[in-house]
């Protein structure tokens, strides 16, 4: 084959790579810009240029409270997630301690957990607890993937740093809690960006949980108010405000994905965690 | 959580580890082992609360008569909600219970069948991708970005886009297939029972390639090059290279994905509930436990689901462990 012909067939496989992955979120868009009847009509490419989607879903109803939800769930499960795993990850990476692959391998096998699997337990807890119907049931919740995936990862990493970074610490009678908060946790911010990013796309994205412990409107998270938007009537499908409603909470991940490519990838692959 | 951990045997390299431990302990040993403790406690108490209780709980549900109006009250049954014989008298009976439930077995077949079809063209899509991602070109961090997007994007948000993609009046799918000439009238992707879980598969396959991708990815990037320098010396044809030496050096990077894909794709749930709502066609295992749980008030038939689902899983998760013989050791220090 000529080269010339080689070169143009890698290049059209890459033109359909790239149109199989943006295309779909390109007509989201698309469609979350048309009004009234327009939506009726295929285009493929933009017509209509109509913000009045995003005012609907922004001004009236829940969305934007439903937003705030999510935020917070998301923002307080990492916090929570990436503290207790900083320190698990030190004892688990840097002391020798009997148990310890065990207790690795325990972990993960949590984080391969069928979240089906814990449903009608957690179910009953959270009802115990009172706390049906609220936040803190999916902020403890989200803990049974975010954990054990932030442990794995930061585990892994902080085994790759060097031992001469503790042995002056340790020279100098520094406790353990020292040792982390004062030597590692500078040395480890790429891991807990990297770590905090993905657990954060995880709880902002999770449905079954949501679905099953929050039957309260306003306090519905994100992806279970979508799922749930509905227009006046069962054939009525409001797909514009549907769109809009998409568009906004995909695009800052889609900003957060694309500054921090790289470090999601190398997480991603480190970790070998599920997407 | 309690079976998976008694059924593993530690790696050989965890067992070194463990070893090495009756050495002398200085006090600053001491202080360091006292203080690991200290350090993971939280943690596993955490996971104690939220993964390995609530496991329990469902596994006992199972076992019990529990209605989703009195979980208190739930009393023990035995295995009844798994295998019953009902005896009519005469020699005349009938089994009732999940493993004979025509529903459930409908559920797995949906799920293994959903499961091998869209890992299968995940693997080979995300290996066409990872092969393009890894020859040099102008634009490939582009093409990276782009690649990515789908990964990010929520399931739900997926699934909703899609569905209206795949609208049988409106949707944008129909009309292009139609200006292609591929189909002749619309197609009702979503509703009809014959093309159902393939809209879930194409949706699915969509969103998780660029994972696949990645994954793979890492695996071709660890392939020294004067691999390829030798057999470019050697005037071996680039497809006999492919399929003689790259792959074979990639296999553990393909696997390790493949796993990682499957178990997901078992307990697949978000997609399939908002794509495809109340169709038997599609039906995961997921889908049938969770509506027997909170819809049809049948708390413990669908803790039984659970529990078969979970230990399908847990079965995998030790058979992959096993093959994968994870590097829990370490370097440690």
């Amino acid at each position: 084959m000529p080269y010339a012909v080689k070169r143009t067939g890698f290049y059209a496989l890459v033109v359909l790579i790239v149109l199989f992955s943006i295309f779909p979120f390109y007509y989201a868009i698309l469609t979350s810009l048309k009004s009234g009847t327009a939506l009726f009509r295929v285009n493929y490419l933009p017509v209509d240029f109509s913000l009045a989607n995003y005012e609907g879903v922004l001004t009236n109803g829940v969305f934007p409270t439903n937003i705030l939800n999510s935020v917070i769930v998301a923002v307080v499960v990492v916090a929570i997630s990436l503290f207790l795993a900083v320190t698990a990850a030190y004892a688990l990476s840097r002391i020798n301690f009997a148990g310890r692959g065990l207790l690795l391998l325990t972990i993960l096998a949590v984080s391969m957990f069928p979240q089906i699997a814990v449903l009608a337990g957690l179910f009953e807890m959270v009802r115990w607890a009172g706390v049906y119907n609220t936040l803190f049931s999916l902020i403890f919740a989200y803990m049974i993937f975010t954990l054990p995936f932030t442990v794995w990862v930061l585990t892994t990493f902080m085994r790759d740093l060097p031992i001469e970074i503790e042995e002056a610490a340790i020279v100098d009678g520094a406790s353990p809690f020292t040792i982390v908060m004062r030597v590692f946790l500078p040395l480890m911010w790429p891991a807990l960006v990297t770590t905090g990013l993905l657990a954060f796309i995880a709880a902002w994205n999770e449905f079954l949980f949501a679905l099953t412990f929050v039957s309260n409107n306003s306090t519905r998270t994100v992806p279970v108010a979508i799922a749930l938007l509905s227009g006046a009537s069962e054939q009525e499908i409001p797909w514009g405000t549907i769109m809009a409603a998409s568009v906004i909470v995909t695009i800052p991940l889609i900003v957060l994905v694309l500054i921090f490519q790289r470090k999601i990838i190398s997480g991603l692959t480190a970790g070998g965690v599920k997407g | 959580m309690a079976n998976v951990q008694a059924g593993v045997p530690p790696t050989d390299k965890a067992l070194d580890v463990e070893r090495e431990g009756p050495r002398p302990r200085s006090d600053l040993s001491r202080q360091r082992l006292r203080s690991a403790w200290l350090f993971l406690a939280p943690m596993l108490l955490v996971l104690a609360l939220v993964a390995g209780w609530p496991l329990v709980k469902t596994i006992w549900f199972s076992l019990t008569n529990a209605s989703l109006s009195d979980l208190e009250g739930a009393e023990f049954v035995g295995l009844r909600n798994y295998w019953e014989y009902v005896d009519y008298g005469d020699g005349e009976g009938e089994y009732f219970g999940l493993l004979f439930d025509p529903q459930w077995w409908n559920a797995v077949y949906n799920t293994v069948y959903y499961s091998v079809i869209s890992v299968a063209i995940e693997t080979v899509l995300g290996l066409v991708f990872a092969l393009v991602l890894n020859a040099e070109f102008k634009g490939r961090a582009f093409v990276r970005a782009a690649v990515l997007i789908p990964w990010a994007i929520p399931t739900i948000v997926s699934a909703k886009m899609w569905a209206w993609m795949m609208n049988d009046q409106f949707g944008i799918l129909n009309d292009m297939l139609m200006t292609l000439g591929i189909i002749s009238s619309p197609v009702a992707w979503t509703a009809s029972p014959d093309t159902a879980m393939w809209a879930v598969i194409i949706v699915d396959v969509w969103k998780t390639t660029p994972f696949m991708a990645l994954l793979i990815l890492a695996g071709l990037q660890m392939v020294p090059g004067d691999v390829y320098e030798a057999a470019k010396i050697d005037g071996i044809h680039p497809v006999k290279v492919f399929w003689k030496v790259t792959l074979p050096l990639i296999r553990p990077a393909i696997l390790v994905a493949v796993i990682f894909r499957a178990l997901d794709a078992l307990r697949v749930f978000d997609l399939i509930y908002v794509l495809t709502p109340n169709n038997t066609q599609t039906k995961s295992m997921s889908v049938f436990a969770q509506e027997n749980l909170f819809q049809f008030d049948k708390f413990a038939y669908g803790s039984a689901a659970s529990t078969l689902l979970f230990l399908v899983i847990a079965f995998i998760t030790l058979f992959y462990i096993k093959i994968a013989r994870l590097d829990l050791g370490g370097r440690g220090n």
